[in-house]
């Protein structure tokens, strides 16, 4: 097995594009293990947290350049970011250990395919666009459409996600993300739930994105739980209907982590409680923005 | 270096007990610097020159006929030194223990679950040794198999062993079958209780198979010579026990190997047995170079050490003013693909915490398709006492008794019989029970919301053999040899122990565990047993040299031995008329006195403590998901006397964990075609430690009489009452009583939701 460590993505594309076998990491944290439990030993890895565009969290303009390669651990630490986006932070920060999260990122935990990836349903409901860099430049995709199906994706052999464009969010608007696993970390999650609201200035659902993992072959969106919360006040009713909906869009698997029945009961669970927290949040920040 | 300070256990006699210089305190680990540093070394840290990497093939299939197996293209792979298969080791005997060890090591005709080891390879890298064992041919004729208990005890159930009749039915079978043997524990009348009892509860209870979750994979290097002499260095809780159990496969005399134990990674009964060592032996004697293997997790889950499943059905009559009167009691254990003895010990322990007119218990040992039981902390126990803890937790609602005031009601004391038998000596069940009921976590409301659950636990405690060296060196110091590895502190007990008798600082005292060859004889370290016999020998040993140090002393002041003492390190002279001699002085001038000083002692130590653990945990129920939380939990158990409380509380701390673990989320998932969907931490879920609130402890002490300090084992019984305590809490905090485990998520959420409509 060969090592490269590009500085470019021109660089890191072309060595993926002569050798048919070899696969680029960020972390290594899902490649590394998966070739221990036996998968075939890739002719080359390529390192891509060399290349400084995949490794920068940045904010330009209206919106966040989040590098495919970057870890975590930078997501975490980034006040700015986790205020825009603490949903989506919050399920970095779910990610492994401490010791997982300074090397996993947000292209490897998407690329990587798993239905169970606990930033996608985070960065579905906030909208992200991936920047895939390929042999005819680069192309936007959104998140949503970049998982095919466990362990699928859509990228071509030699194509790289360079990073992730996320809006700011409007006004009135937050995220949630919420996940059960059996243990408190270092766990896979059994089910797991997105939502980002808006709320209008009377405390009425504007808008709603709900977005579920680990429930399906790949992460579901679930526009019937959101057109019941869009209107709504968020009173009881509304909630239940959203459960209701996130339960019936689930297509899970029986397997070793989780029965059918039990992961379409939690994520109704998790969607109503993740869609509280978003509007706690909205709240206390239109809490504060009034009292300054 | 000096001791540390470290918060006191809160327990009867926690913190030192009283008259003691050493014994009681906390000082820093002999062995803890090497261990944060690193540096400590583990059988897989040792490479030797020359060495080869050996891997091991293992079946893919739980129950296959070995048809053929073919070595031709591994042998001619790359790097390739050895190759052995079953054909390579003697011959079995056609039934028995040796037969069963020998058939784990390695299968012989038969495989019998999947993960059994079937062939292996040595060669010069890692890499080419596991290429090499996957391209042996081996062509199985496969078998039905069974996986569960029921399926195993079923009539037309495929059999594993066409020479395994059961033991303990009249008259003897004819036809084999998969109940390796009954028991059965009788005392009065159960019907005749029953029918005088006010109340009677019947209940069925299943626990699963759980794995010990040691951190460290079993290893060993093995370098055989021309001679036909073999060293091993392997990761066990008993290297005389590798010695006797390598030559026993290999059919080889003792006297060949010597084994050096390495430093543990944690065995807690898992390391009571082997499976590598004469593979490796065979190999290194094959390629004459040594051989290194060591498992994957994988392969740790998939072939080493389940602690059984069982199911239990229990019925208990009791009478209004809380007397338990009766039990009767119907226990299967899984044994694994071999025979154990995991149900007679369960029925030896099932209702051992009470006092009872009248029980009936009856035991079946049951095979299966999964890899053979080994111990795990109090084998058996804590499947037992969730089935009779629950019970009482029932009858103590159902009378309106507070669940400890009648389990002290009915709790035996010594004297009274045990249920298997012999009477109790001396034992802390009662101080145990009244130490939680008057801990600061009882006596506090309940938070809002949440349940709270108590239980309580027995476990026997062993003796066995135990050898130790002391060596007094001419600086002053000493060393002391066991036979003992440490899997828990037990070097800083020694050393403790070794101190208190001499009268020397503990830190002038360097514990060793010794190798075969310059210790005498010592068991395995299991049964809580270390502290309690391989201390004995210690005590023993320090005596010896004490008499030594006095006549020492008597020759330099050309007095009788009598008028000599030895008071806190030093020779001391009754009538006065000397100087006190410090033991540096002695030693300093041994070579003058009669040459250098040292004493060794060999023993079966008799009279074990029983131990005995009592527990409460609050928790709380997310009653949308079934998620429990612990949020609080207190264990005090008896301890005899702690000689370092900081270990004896870890070791009660680690018992609660791995019982909580065992409660709440551990089991093995098995594929419809018998091989395991989780061999590994990911999916076999072992608390981590954000699961978990500070374990408070409460070392109770109440002395065992037959040891010099009165030192009780204090290792395994921790375990036992988490199981009953997590789901006594949880019955508590949703009013559901939930008897099979684990009680994960869906299972609890399933009870709830199943309660709900
Ligand atoms: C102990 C442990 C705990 C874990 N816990 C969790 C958890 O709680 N939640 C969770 O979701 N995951 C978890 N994981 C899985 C893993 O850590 C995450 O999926 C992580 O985000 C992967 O990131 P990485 O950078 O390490 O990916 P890598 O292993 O480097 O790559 C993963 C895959 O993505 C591809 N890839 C990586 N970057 C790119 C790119 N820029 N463009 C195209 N393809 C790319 C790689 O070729 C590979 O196929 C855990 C893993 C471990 C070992």
């Amino acid at each position: 097995m060969r090592y490269a460590a590009p500085t470019t993505i021109d660089e890191a594309r072309d060595l993926l594009a002569a050798d048919g076998d070899a696969v680029v990491f960020a972390g290594a944290t899902d490649v590394v293990p998966q070739v221990r439990a036996g998968r075939p030993e890739p002719s080359m890895v390529i390192d891509l947290k060399k290349i400084d565009r995949l490794m920068s969290v940045s904010l330009d303009g209206d919106t966040w350049q989040v590098g495919a390669a970057a870890p975590s651990s930078a997501l975490t630490a980034n006040a700015a970011f986790a205020a825009d986006f603490p949903g989506l932070t919050e399920a970095a920060g779910l990610i492994g250990s401490d010791q997982i999260q300074n090397r996993s990122s947000l292209g490897g935990n998407l690329c990587n395919a798993s239905p169970a990836a606990d930033s996608v349903p985070a960065l579905v409901v906030n909208d992200a666009v991936a920047v895939i860099a390929g042999a005819d430049g680069e192309r936007r995709v959104p998140v949503a459409d970049v998982v095919t199906g466990p362990g699928q994706t859509s990228l071509a052999h030699d194509e790289i996600v360079v990073c992730f464009e996320l809006a700011r969010p409007a006004a009135g608007t937050s995220d949630a993300y919420l996940r059960l696993i059996p243990r408190t970390e270092m766990d896979i999650a059994v089910v797991g739930a997105g939502v980002r609201l808006t709320l209008d200035g009377d405390g009425t659902v504007s808008a709603a994105s709900v977005a579920l993992g680990a429930v399906a072959p790949t992460v579901v969106r679930v526009p019937a739980a959101e057109a019941a919360l869009v209107g709504s006040s968020l009173d009881d009713d509304a909630l239940a209907a959203a459960a209701a909906a996130a339960s019936d869009a689930c297509n899970p698997i029986d397997d070793k982590r989780g029965t059918i029945n039990y992961r379409r009961q939690v994520a109704g669970v998790l969607t109503r409680r993740a869609a509280g927290i978003a509007a706690d949040r909205i709240r206390t920040r239109n809490g504060q923005n009034g009292a300054s | 270096m000096s001791t540390t300070e470290a918060p006191p256990s809160t327990g009867t006699n926690g913190n030192g007990t009283s008259g003691y210089r050493w014994v009681g305190t906390r000082p820093v680990r002999h062995d803890g610097l090497d261990k944060v540093a690193g540096k400590a070394r583990y059988a897989a840290d040792l490479n030797l020159p020359g060495m080869l990497y050996g891997h091991i093939l293992r079946s893919p299939h739980p129950h296959a006929r070995i048809v053929s197996i073919d070595t031709s293209a591994a042998e001619a792979m790359p790097g390739v030194k050895a190759v052995v298969t079953g054909a390579d080791f003697p011959e079995a005997p056609p039934k028995g223990a040796t037969r069963n060890l020998m058939c784990t090591v390695i299968a012989r005709d038969k495989v019998l679950y999947s993960g059994h080891a079937v062939a292996a390879v040595a060669a010069s890298t890692r890499r080419e040794a596991k290429a090499a064992a996957e391209a042996i041919e081996v062509t199985y004729e496969l078998l039905p198999h069974v996986l569960n208990i029921s399926d195993a005890m079923a009539d037309d159930a495929p059999v594993l062993h066409d020479k395994l009749f059961t033991r303990g039915v009249e008259p003897r079978p004819t036809e084999p079958s998969n109940i390796a043997a009954r028991t059965v524990y009788e005392r009065g009348d159960v019907e005749q209780g029953f029918a005088e009892a006010d109340i009677v509860i019947e209940r069925e209870f299943s626990t699963q198979a759980v794995h010990q979750g040691y951190i460290e994979p079993h290893a060993c290097v093995v370098d055989c010579d021309q001679e036909g002499k073999a060293v091993i260095w392997a990761s066990s809780q008993g290297h005389f026990k590798v010695r006797s159990a390598t030559a026993e496969v290999l059919g080889w005399d003792t006297s060949r190997i010597k084994v050096i134990p390495a430093e543990i990674g944690g065995g807690f009964g898992g390391k009571t047995t082997i499976y590598i060592e004469p593979v490796a032996a065979l190999l290194s004697t094959k390629a004459g170079r040594p051989v290194k293997i060591v498992m994957s997790r994988e392969d740790v889950f998939r072939a080493t050490g389940p602690a059984p499943g069982a199911i239990i059905k229990m019925k208990v009559g009791a009478r209004n003013d809380g007397t338990i009167t009766t039990a009767k009691a119907w226990l299967a254990y899984e044994n694994g693909a071999f025979q154990g003895m995991a149900a007679m010990l369960g029925c030896m322990c099932v209702v051992s915490a009470y006092t009872l007119d009248h029980l009936y218990v009856e035991g079946f040992d049951v095979v299966l398709n999964r890899p053979v039981n080994v111990a795990y902390r109090a084998p058996s126990a804590p499947a037992a006492a969730f089935a009779m803890d629950s019970v009482v937790d029932e009858i103590a609602e159902r009378v309106g008794m507070d669940p400890l005031d009648l389990r002290i009601q009915n709790c035996p004391s010594q004297g009274d019989p045990t249920p298997y038998g012999p009477k109790w000596p001396m034992i802390g069940l009662r101080e145990c029970l009244e130490a939680i009921r008057d801990s600061d976590h009882y006596q506090s409301e309940l938070p809002e919301g949440q349940g709270r659950g108590v239980a309580s636990g027995f476990w026997f405690n062993i003796g066995e053999a135990s050898s130790a060296t002391v060596n007094l060196n001419e600086n002053g110091t000493a060393t002391v040899i066991t036979g003992s590895p440490d899997i828990g502190g037990s070097r800083a007990s020694m050393a403790l122990m070794a101190a208190e008798e001499l009268g020397l600082d503990v830190h002038l005292i360097q514990p060793v565990v010794g190798d075969t060859e310059v210790v005498g004889f010592t068991d395995v370290t299991e049964g809580s047993r270390a502290t309690f016999a391989t201390g004995m020998a210690v005590v023993e040993a320090c005596r010896d040299l004490k008499e030594q140090l006095r006549k020492r002393a008597a020759k330099t002041w050309d007095c009788d031995m009598e008028e000599v003492e030895w008071v806190d390190g030093s020779a001391v002279h009754g009538p006065g008329e000397q100087e006190p001699l410090t033991l540096a002085a002695i030693t300093g001038n041994a070579k003058r006195t009669g040459g250098p000083l040292g004493a060794t002692a060999s023993l079966n130590a008799r009279g074990a403590g029983p131990a005995f653990s009592v527990q409460v945990a609050d928790v709380s129920v997310d009653q949308e998901t079934g998620r429990v939380t612990v949020e609080r939990y207190t264990t005090a158990q008896d301890a005899g006397t702690a000689i370092h409380p900081s270990y004896v509380e870890g070791q009660m701390q680690g018992g609660v964990v791995q019982g909580i673990g065992w409660a709440l989320n551990e089991e093995y998932i098995y594929s419809d075609d018998g091989n395991l969907e989780n061999p590994g931490f990911l999916d076999y879920r072992i608390p981590v430690a954000s699961d978990l609130p500070m374990i408070e402890t409460c070392i109770v002490e109440v002395p065992n009489p037959s040891h010099p300090y009165g030192v009780r084992g204090v290792g395994e019984v921790g375990i036992v009452p988490p199981l009953p305590v997590m789901a006594n809490a949880i019955a508590d905090a949703t009013g559901v009583r939930i008897s099979d485990l684990p009680l994960s998520p869906p299972r609890v959420l399933a009870a709830l939701t199943a309660a709900d409509s």
